[in-house]
């Protein structure tokens, strides 16, 4: 719980923290909560030489709709998309991160910079079909949310990059449910099943469903979409749906769980989200 | 909720808010960490990464060189101690293989954890980096897990014994083998009862300061007498140059009950290296080196009539130890065996056990300490025999509760029950539970696909160690008499100062022995001040464990208190010219009987006997000590009732109600009996559905952070309903019983119960624990001829 020397500093400037992650080399880090990175170092499982803490850089925070979109800062806080519930299944997955005390100090562009598949809200920025913004010193890109998550806690953010922003399109009219399936309630999700549902009458115009610590990175369970796109709601369709919602995983067994048990869960937990998520949606 | 019977007049009995309180809250308490002494150091240690290996080489010339170390020592620099870390259960006849056991490994580690090196310097930082250049090359030797592997043959823990086995020890009365041919019916199951962690939220810590000759320990443990007597026996130093600190503890639950290597380690280099050495222990060493519980698989088996009248009751325990034997681990099992019987009046009882090394931390004493493994195997086992036998579960245990007649009652394994009444509490519980309207519930909720469970747990337990006679040398064989003293300072102004032999650790202590000592007096408990944790306060002591500190040492704060006040009668006598025995304490003062108006304040008598113008012939001063040894042991009883919500298609189970109904004697704090029960409850939830200490089949832990060993939160329990019954123990004046590990003992057999009722009908009639969700999902598909899709979980 003791960790490593490390150097820190807090720049009031993004082009300033990015010149600080430049000039730190590949063991610089940067801090942006730091609810996944603080633990790693207390167990010296990481051992970063610096820090750098975004948390004066302006223009980093807080929500706005524009255009059909969230434009959320990348230094919002888990607390503050909980409680945001016009943020649809964001704001729902949102609120169920760890404990209250992580969910002020945890933020969004952390969570999806550390790229953990059991992490909540990466899963539910496959489905939004969100983008983020990258800033570098070379200047700005714009990454799509499925292209973001490259591996197990590997992204696509580049090592003097800093995620800045992310852009969620707002899905007015649709039902979303998130079902996370854990041991206690401050636990990462065992499995965890986020959905997404347009309805027209009982008929399934569009789905989006995601899939929480089933795999190296996030998934979208497509197999299960299809077999509900254009179809009736009924029970049996969601149910024959829910079905595919583990085909071609291989989610790692743990203590807790086998690798088969994750992928009956995943099959639960989606007939649940959707039938939830059709009830969201009135 | 309390039980609404008449106000007591006293304090006694009453819900007085806790003196600890304030400080606890305010963030004022001081803990080891908070203290640092002038010229101190820090040290780190060098751990095993490996489970068994020897030791080829160390080197420490890196971590020396660095900047701000002072020193980096390895078990060949300690060869100047007086002997290995202790275990002190040596009962007569019994072989027990015990290895040596030191602060820092000599020639090869046994387990993940096991220190092999100190590295002491200026700062908690630059000693955890220096630790880091310590290269130690390890030898690995075959690492041996599993204790059934471990009982039948090698790789052996310690090769000189050419066994894992560490002993063997039998408690029997009646005939099991002609109980079990009387049985109609026998039920046999293999009890797994696993291992799980104290997890304090004060982790050990340790400040040693040795200076002219006397050494001062501030340590983070629930035995600052017992930690003294050994310090100085393995340190050379006399008892009367050490003094050993229990500074405010952040929770114990028999983890701290031990002496371990890190305070001899601590003490040893700070006579070594003339400074003050500090070592706060991290989360993630609590978690891999602080002494363990259970850990038993056992093989039991039921027999009884048709008409639910039990007649025999076998038990063969096999113990998983660990690496070593710590203070008391082979004795663990034992203190299960005494009441293996539990609140039923069975003939034929018999608990066989074997204790067996195996390469992981060692186990000991954690809360109820071989008691709730007692009570999970009596009462599972009770509710399928009830199944069997197609009777109501609660049915056969009041077909079997020993009677209220029989109190004192001598049960078959010889030990006798001070007092109970087990109908009267279970009576108490219907009225808060009411099972028909349950079972409607039940069977109506099945029919929409919820499985709802309710399950029961009555029980008793053997506790307020202890007699020294029956625990000492010729008795059970503990190496130490385990009577309790006490000494009450009344102050010039008629403030009062209490000293205990006891180191409560977060009980409540100090409001309960304030309300006890209040009452005799006539002062306002507020005036009385506990003092406790320090060996050079007060009396020798015996300190806290064992739900022991009311009915032992509360009883000696009566009995000392007893004694001030004959001496206050005599001085208040003879100022108000009348016989001492017509002087009685009311309103506040000592007064004649029948003349309340002219009476002493507490502070009045005092100032006579500071004065000195006390009665001729009696010393002055107002202080008295007593040492108590208590006549016998003390058996708090219960009955609990739990119902879970199991949900079948995930497995998982939400407690829906917990109604917990406790008989510990005569309440001193209502309030304080409900914390404990609170807190007793949520440890055996916690080991029921949640908490499990995991290692690999390479002897590496898996379960070292607060992320895997899945403590259980508000979140997950209910709001727990609290009543009780009043039964005093004979055995005090005070007629109290423990109540610290009464919830423990009984809460992980009524959550399994009700996850086995709820499940009935899914034909699942066993789970062994922790029933996380896999588990009961596993057993479902079993049950049901399909082969689940994944394994059993390891």
């Amino acid at each position: 719980m003791i960790p490593a020397e490390f150097d820190y500093t807090a720049p009031e400037s993004l082009e300033d923290a990015i010149g600080a992650l430049k000039d730190g080399g590949e063991d610089a880090k940067l801090l942006a909560g730091g609810h996944s990175l603080i633990p790693l170092m207390k167990l010296r499982l990481a051992a970063p030489t610096l820090l750098v803490d975004l948390r004066k850089v302006p223009g980093l925070h807080g929500l706005e709709r524009q255009d059909g979109h969230w434009r959320l800062g990348a230094l919002t806080t888990h607390s503050v998309l909980e409680h945001s519930p016009e943020l649809g299944i964001v704001s729902a997955v949102a609120a169920t991160i760890a404990d209250p005390q992580v969910r002020h100090r945890g933020t969004i562009g952390g969570s999806l910079a550390h790229g953990d598949s059991a992490s909540d809200l990466p899963a539910a920025m496959l489905i939004t079909e969100a983008e983020v913004t990258l800033q570098g010193e070379s200047g700005q890109r714009t990454l799509p949310a499925a292209e973001l998550f490259q591996d197990y806690m590997t992204t696509a953010v580049g090592e003097d990059e800093v995620l800045t922003e992310i852009r969620i399109p707002t899905l007015d009219g649709w039902g979303h449910s998130y079902q996370k399936f854990n041991r206690r309630s401050e636990d990462w999700a065992m499995v965890g099943v986020c959905a997404v549902v347009k309805a027209s009458g009982q008929t399934c115009q569009d789905v989006r469903i995601g899939l929480t610590n089933m795999g190296s990175v996030p998934l979208r369970a497509t197999a299960a979409e299809a077999a509900l796109r254009g179809q009736e709601l009924s029970d049996e369709n969601i149910a024959q749906a829910a079905e595919h919602a583990a085909d071609d995983t291989n989610p790692p067994a743990d203590l807790n769980a086998s690798t088969e048990y994750k992928r009956h869960l995943a099959r639960v937990l989606t007939r649940r989200a959707i039938k939830d998520a059709m009830a969201a949606a009135g | 909720m309390t039980v609404t019977d008449a106000a007591p007049a006293g304090h006694v009995g009453r819900v007085l808010r806790r003196k600890e309180d304030p400080r606890l809250i305010t963030g004022r308490a001081r803990y080891v960490d908070d203290i640092s002494l002038p010229g101190q150091l820090w040290a780190a240690l060098v751990r095993s990464p490996e489970a068994h290996a020897k030791i080829v080489s160390i080197d420490t010339s890196a971590a020396a060189a660095r900047h701000g170390i002072h020193a980096v020592f390895t078990g060949e620099d300690m060869s100047d101690l007086g002997g290995p870390l202790p275990m002190a259960w040596a009962p007569p006849g019994v072989e027990v293989n015990n290895p040596e056991h030191w602060p820092l490994a000599r020639g090869s580690v046994k387990h993940v954890g096991d220190p092999v090196a100190v590295v002491i310097g200026e700062d908690r930082y630059a000693v955890n980096d220096a630790a880091e250049d310590v290269i130690v090359e390890y030898d690995p030797l075959p690492v041996i897990v599993d204790p059934e592997a471990a009982v039948a043959g090698g790789p052996f823990v310690h090769g000189q014994f050419e066994t894992n086995k560490v002993h063997e020890w039998t408690l029997s009365g009646g005939d099991v083998e002609a109980g079990f041919a009387e049985a109609d019916v026998i039920v046999e199951r293999r009890v797994v009862n696993h291992r799980i962690a104290g997890a304090p939220i004060e982790c050990r810590g340790v400040l040693a300061d040795y200076r002219a000759g006397s050494l001062t320990l501030y340590s983070a443990t629930q035995v600052p007498h017992f930690v003294r007597l050994f310090m100085a026996l393995l340190l050379g130093l006399g008892e009367d140059r050490v003094r050993v600190i229990a500074p405010e503890v952040g929770g114990g639950f028999g983890q701290k009950l031990q002496v371990y290597g890190e305070e001899l380690l601590a003490c040893w280099a700070s006579r070594k290296l003339g400074r003050p050495i500090k070592w706060i222990e991290t989360r993630s060493e609590n978690m891999s080196v602080a002494h363990q519980g259970r850990d038993q698989i056992s093989h039991v088996r039921m027999g009884a009539k048709r008409d639910g009248t039990i007649t025999a009751w076998h038990v063969k325990i096999l113990a998983d130890f660990g690496a070593y034997n710590m203070i008391l681990t082979p004795l663990i099992p034992s203190l299960g065996a005494f009441v293996m019987g539990g609140c039923y009046k069975i003939p034929n009882v018999q608990t066989d056990i074997t204790g067996v090394f195996t390469n992981k931390c060692p186990t000991d004493a954690i809360r109820g300490a071989g008691r709730p493994e007692a009570t999970q195997m009596i009462e599972v086992t009770l509710d399928q025999l009830a199944h069997e036998l197609g009777m109501d579960p609660l049915e056969v245990r009041r077909r079997n509760f020993i009677p209220k007649e029989d109190f004192p009652a001598a049960v078959a394994t010889g030990v006798v029950y001070d007092s109970g009444d087990y109908h009267k509490t279970l009576d108490k519980l219907l009225e808060h539970v009411d099972v028909d309207a349950f079972r409607r519930e039940q069977e109506e909720l099945r029919s929409k696909g919820v499985y709802r469970g309710i399950g029961f747990c009555t029980w008793t337990e053997i506790c307020g160690l202890a007699p020294s006679r029956v625990t000492g040398p010729a008795g059970v064989g503990v190496q130490a008499g385990l009577w309790e003293s006490a000494m009450i300072r009344v102050h010039n102004t008629g403030a009062v100062t209490v000293y205990t032999g006891t180191s409560p650790h977060g009980q409540g202590l100090e409001t309960a022995m304030a309300q006890i000592v209040a009452d005799k007096l006539g002062v306002d408990p507020s005036v009385v001040e506990v003092v406790h944790g320090d060996t050079s306060l007060g009396p020798e002591g015996r300190d806290t464990y064992g739900s022991r500190s009311l009915a032992t040492g509360g009883e000696a704060v009566a009995r000392a208190t007893d004694k001030v006040v004959a001496k206050v009668k005599s001085i208040v006598a003879a100022e108000l010219e009348a016989a001492a025995e017509d002087i009685e304490v009311s309103g506040g003062k000592f007064s004649v009987r029948g003349s309340p108006d002219k009476g002493m304040a507490l502070a009045d008598v005092a100032g006579v006997a500071y004065i000195g113008a006390v009665p001729a012939g009696m010393e002055p001063g107002l202080e008295e000590t007593t040492f108590y040894d208590p006549e016998n042991f003390v058996f708090p009883f219960g009955a609990h009732a739990c119902v879970v919500d199991v949900d079948a298609e995930t497995g998982k189970v939400s407690v829906r109600r917990y109604v917990a109904v406790d008989d510990c004697g005569r309440p001193i704090n209502p309030m304080l009996i409900d914390g404990q029960i609170h807190g007793g409850v949520v440890h055996g939830i916690g080991q029921a559905l949640y908490e499990r200490v995991h290692y690999n089949d390479e002897g590496q832990l898996i379960t070292g952070t607060f992320v895997d060993y899945a403590l259980p939160t508000a979140a997950e329990l209910p709001s727990f309903e609290t009543d009780r019954t009043e039964t005093p123990s004979p055995v005090n004046s005070l007629g109290v019983k423990g109540v610290g590990e009464a919830g423990t003992i009984a809460a992980s057999a009524a959550v399994t119960n009700a996850v086995i009722d709820a499940l009935r009908p899914l034909g699942v009639d066993y789970i062994n624990m922790p029933l996380t969700p896999m588990r009961i999902w596993d057993a479902i598909a079993n049950s049901q001829g399909a082969s689940p899709e994944g394994g059993t979980q390891p």
